[in-house]
């Protein structure tokens, strides 16, 4: 293990933090050396994800535990040692999402790049759009329950800033103010939550509450509020109506990473749900409150996509449909953790899998919706048509990522929608059921998009349209990419990369305690 | 190695994207064995609006958003109707929702367990 495969957890924090401070000096030498600068800042970002996944999955998922600092303990623990510094831990399910994040900052910095070549503000927007970077790193990271309350708070401090960046729009300002207010309750009962397990255990370290969570009133009260509060975070039905706004309102590049954050706190609510209170806490009952909220998103979702003429919210709200994808998968996994049966962890498979999937189409689809606003002024897409015609590559763009999401094969999304079809099956036909038509109907949704914005004649509006630069083009090329591979070779990065996070989850939390506090 | 197996169901990609190409193919074939005498920007290119003439302007033909189904969204009306009506816009209504929520999942956590 080289020193910066050691020292990642942490560099992935760091590194995008200090970027976020220096990009607006920086940006006083001009555009190119700021754009130098967040280039090389999420190039080490992506590395440094890389290298902590070959890491972590070279040794099929095993925890491994950083402290900040350095030098105090020595992991695992022994002789019933505390830990009390800051610490990271990471497994199999961390260094996932890390890919993931990965994977959307690279391509929505260089898309934003050409995106506000011609704006002002770039300078404090990639402020903010590394500060965002920082905060969904450390959620994903932390081994501390205090810290990842602070990492949830960057993060919402930044998205709602980013949000409600075109101050001279007042849609973008009351979707700035909503998401600030919705991620300030949500942070809010979250750490209610954390000062009732501090108060009941003593602990703030996440392995050491694990241990020590029994099930009893206080805890099942702090369970409610972290369910509740990060399902929020993430958009679950019937709390997602910030999302449509926020997702709607802001510029395009930060659209994508605003999934990203929402999925950070999916990963939140799910290390909660496995790892800190595993079956200390009936999971059948709190896998089918998962379940039924994994429904109506999916559903309502998708129906209310199906009735927009806002092209940005409606992929908005089929970004919200696909959280609930996520949640079935888990929730089907959280439900019958205790029997353990061989669909369980199908189940945890397709929804874990499905995570990457969304982000790598839903990432596509705003930044393609970005060219297309750019393209034709508007976001209305009764206005819209014959767009296609002149900008060839960006609807075949879009086209890929909406088959791919809606789940037609050969994409990606298929390929992750099949295993919790499957899977949900097992449990109840009725989930499955919900989950092909939902699929079905969000196909549905996005031909209407297609139809709407790139079919149609030749008119004088479209005239003047054309593909966007090859800067924004790159981004949605690597992306279709990465769908189109995900989607021809499922099976191998099910096996390598997905299965262990999913094990990670389903299967670890006596590793992922194991791990800092020894043979407790 | 590229294909997908859950345990009760199997999905394979490659499989499945060669038999597409061998339907293309075939589709090709039956296509290239078609009548010959299209002739293009004649009555045959014409754009058929249900017996009526083409209109003059190239907006008109294009079917708009909020068009395409205009039908199902009539049918599911009632539906929609409760739908919408809880996507008010207002801020208050959120939190009331999440407020909601919150409540039923401590019923059900204690009461349930």
């Amino acid at each position: 293990m080289t020193a910066l495969t050691t020292h990642a957890p942490v560099l992935l924090i760091a590194v995008p933090l200090l970027g976020a401070f220096a990009a607006p000096l920086v940006g006083k030498l001009g555009r190119g050396a700021r754009n130098t600068l967040i280039g090389l800042i999420v190039l080490i970002v992506a590395a440094l994800a890389a290298l902590l996944a070959v890491d972590i999955f070279g040794a099929s998922g095993a925890p491994t535990v950083y402290e900040l600092g350095g030098g105090t303990f020595t992991f695992p623990l022994s002789g019933g040692q505390i830990p009390v510094r800051i610490l990271f831990e990471v497994d199999g399910m961390g260094a996932f999402m890390c890919l993931i994040t990965a994977l959307i900052v690279l391509t929505g910095a260089i898309f934003s790049f050409s995106y506000w070549k011609e704006r002002s503000g770039g300078n404090l927007f990639f402020s903010l759009f590394l500060l965002l970077t920082a905060g969904i790193f450390g959620m994903q990271l932390t081994g501390d329950m205090f810290n990842f309350f602070v990492f949830l708070e960057i993060t919402s401090i930044a998205a709602a800033g980013l949000v409600g960046f075109r101050v001279w729009l007042k849609q973008s300002q009351e979707a700035g103010f909503k998401v600030m207010a919705m991620y300030t309750l949500s942070g809010l009962f979250v750490l209610l939550a954390i000062g009732l397990l501090y108060g009941q255990h003593g602990h703030l370290n996440m392995a050491t509450l694990a241990s020590s969570i029994s099930g009893g009133l206080v805890d099942t009260i702090a369970l409610g509020l972290l369910l509740t509060g990060l399902a929020m975070k993430a958009g679950a039905v019937p709390m997602h109506m910030w999302a449509p706004d926020a997702y709607g309102e802001a510029p395009a590049p930060t659209s994508a990473v605003l999934v990203a954050n929402s999925q950070a706190s999916l990963y939140g609510l799910f290390r909660i749900l496995f790892t800190l209170f595993g079956v200390s806490i009936s999971a059948s009952t709190t896998g089918w409150i998962l379940i039924v909220l994994a429904l109506l998103t999916i559903f309502v979702g998708v129906t209310m996509a199906l009735i927009q003429s806002d092209l940005k919210r409606l992929i908005a709200y089929g970004a919200v449909s696909q959280i609930g994808y996520m949640m079935l998968g888990v929730g089907v996994g959280l439900a019958v953790s205790a029997a353990k049966p061989e669909y369980g962890l199908v189940a945890m498979q397709g929804g874990i899998f499905h995570m990457l999937n969304d982000a790598a189409c839903v990432g596509l689809l705003f930044f393609a919706s970005g060219a297309v606003i750019r393209a034709s002024g508007t976001r209305d897409l009764n206005r819209m048509g014959g767009l296609g015609h002149r900008m060839t590559w960006t609807s075949i763009f879009f086209a890929i990522g909406a088959v791919a999401l809606a789940g037609v094969p050969p994409f990606n999304g298929f390929a992750s929608k099949f295993l919790i079809y499957e899977a949900s099956f097992k449990l109840s036909p009725f989930l499955a059921v919900i989950a092909v038509l939902s699929s079905i109907l969000l196909l549905a949704v996005f031909i209407k998009a297609f139809q709407a914005a790139f079919l149609g004649p030749k008119t004088d509006a479209t005239a003047h349209v054309s593909d966007p630069s090859l800067g924004m083009m790159l981004p949605m090329a690597a992306l279709v990419l990465v769908i189109i591979v995900f989607g021809l070779f499922p099976g191998f990065f099910v096996d390598q990369i997905v299965t262990p996070a999913a094990k990670a989850l389903w299967l670890g939390r006596d590793a992922y305690i194991h791990a800092v506090l020894g043979g407790v | 190695m590229n294909g997908l197996t859950s345990g009760f169901g199997a999905w394979n990609p490659i499989a499945w994207a060669l038999l597409f190409v061998g339907i293309l193919v075939v589709a090709f074939i039956v296509r290239s064995l078609g009548n010959k005498s299209y002739k293009r920007g004649s009555g045959q290119t014409k754009v058929f609006l249900s017996g009526n003439d083409e209109p003059a302007s190239a907006d008109a033909l294009h079917v708009r958003g909020d068009h395409l189904y205009w039908g199902m969204v009539d049918g599911l009306s009632a539906y929609y109707r409760r739908v919408k009506a809880w996507h008010t816009g207002i801020f208050s209504d959120y939190i009331a929702w999440f407020v909601g929520v919150l409540a039923l999942v401590f019923v059900i956590l204690v009461w349930v367990g």
